[in-house]
């Protein structure tokens, strides 16, 4: 008879031991990650990119400085650290749907998107986004029309994406601050589209 | 053999999740605790080395990098990187959890720290090179196609001795093979290559392009006779 494996303590404990033990060697103040943790669920998020598309749905010229040098053009708003020093946007035409993932890790834009969601650091998608995106993307509820050329953009480096969703119909003189809640995460992934109010 | 962190291609994993509207980014409480000692104690040990730890990501085992989802395997990250720096012992976490549930247990004495003997030569990831980039977009490139080597890489296997075409130029990036395990910078220009998807899963393959950022010595230039081949 062979002995079971032991358990490991269940995570929430084990990341309890591991802040106790940091704290009593004066590694970790509680209090920054409290802070810490308080920014990327208030401050940071998918409302900041939501932003940028509006912007660039209503100001050519700031479309144009976007698509050209996206990390400055993002800055102008004020957003910008960990996981964006170089941002590089990508616009969604009428012939062509972009869509990214990480498929070494789980990369993301963190200044613009906030923190990944569930499905984008899901094994599932990781691995087989890079080979049957067009069937990846049905079965997470968008169709891609079949003329439409889908380019998948793996962040292996530094880099990070953000999609630029094609502004929805019946939206004709809305203001940027209209537009922005319309804006998803998911469409900022290349995942979904910006549906049309 | 491949990391089960290079997952790019692999089989078995089932139907991709359906997306949910306003997902918070933790789940549970425990989550942003993760998350946020990772990335505080990353500056303790190795002056924000983020490379090494995605290394420490990739040495995890199956159980330890899937078991506990996104926040647990950074949690298992953690606790290698400092079990690696020697500021805490193995077993070190486990016995505290235990001592915290009420249970008698010996706790491990804290080792004496030996953190490595290195340090960033500037912020964040990206550093000006003096050269030129050796490729240029439209250039026709092949990945290297030697075996994995036993430390980092960020080469995926699924676009290894692949012929690809340059798509963009990025900026010098630290060299993630050398700098996740403290032995240089090394900067390189990165480059973004875009690969038919024939050529990656063969000639049933739904059509698309795959664009993956990729280090300068993971390339080499190659004829257009051998690209059209």
């Amino acid at each position: 008879m062979t002995d079971a494996p032991t358990r490991r303590p269940e995570p929430a404990q084990r990341t309890e031991a591991l802040e106790s033990l940091l704290v009593e060697r004066g590694l970790i103040d509680p209090a920054v990650m409290d802070k810490f943790i308080k920014t990327y669920e208030q401050d940071v998020g998918p409302l900041n990119g939501a932003k940028v598309v509006a912007a660039a749905w209503t100001d050519p010229e700031y479309k144009e400085r976007l698509l050209a040098e996206g990390t400055a053009a993002i800055k102008e708003f004020g957003f910008g650290g960990p996981q964006g020093e170089h941002i590089v946007v990508l616009e969604q035409t009428d012939d062509v749907h972009h869509v990214v993932v990480c498929t070494l890790c789980s990369c993301y834009p963190w200044p613009v998107l906030g923190l990944p969601p569930s499905w984008y650091k899901d094994p599932a998608y990781r691995a087989r986004v890079v080979r049957e995106p067009r069937k990846v993307l049905h079965e997470m509820g968008l169709d891609v029309p079949a003329d439409k050329k889908i380019e998948v953009w793996d962040s292996s480096s530094e880099v990070r994406y953000l999609v630029l969703p094609q502004r929805p119909a019946g939206t004709d003189g809305w203001d940027a601050e209209a537009l922005t809640p319309l804006v998803t995460r998911d469409a900022m992934v290349g995942v979904a589209v910006v549906a049309a109010p | 053999m491949d990391p089960l962190a290079d997952m790019g291609g692999s089989p078995g994993w089932g139907p991709a999740k359906v997306p949910t509207p306003d997902e918070p980014p933790f789940s549970e409480p425990w989550e942003g605790r993760s998350f946020a000692m990772t990335i505080l104690t990353m500056g303790r040990i190795s002056g924000r080395n983020l490379d090494a730890f995605r290394y420490a990501l990739e040495r995890l085992d199956p159980v330890s990098y899937l078991a506990d989802g996104y926040y647990g395997r950074w949690l298992n990250a953690a606790e290698l990187m400092l079990q690696d720096s020697n500021i805490l012992a193995p077993g070190a976490v486990d016995a505290r959890a235990r001592t915290l549930a009420g249970d008698d247990v010996e706790e491990p004495a804290f080792p004496e720290p030996q953190k490595p003997d290195y340090a960033p030569t500037g912020p964040g990831s990206l550093r000006e090179i003096d050269g030129p980039p050796a490729f240029a977009a439209g250039d026709a490139v092949r990945t290297t196609n030697t075996p994995r080597p036993q430390g980092p890489s960020k080469l995926p296997g699924y676009v290894r001795g692949r012929r690809g075409t340059v798509t963009a130029v990025r900026p010098g990036h630290l060299l993630p093979d050398t700098h996740a395990v403290f032995q240089g910078e090394n900067p390189q220009y990165v480059y973004t290559v875009g690969f038919p998807s024939t050529e990656l899963w063969g000639d049933d393959a739904e059509p698309f392009t795959l664009h993956v950022d990729l280090f300068e010595s993971y390339l080499a230039k190659i004829s257009e006779k051998e690209a059209d081949r």
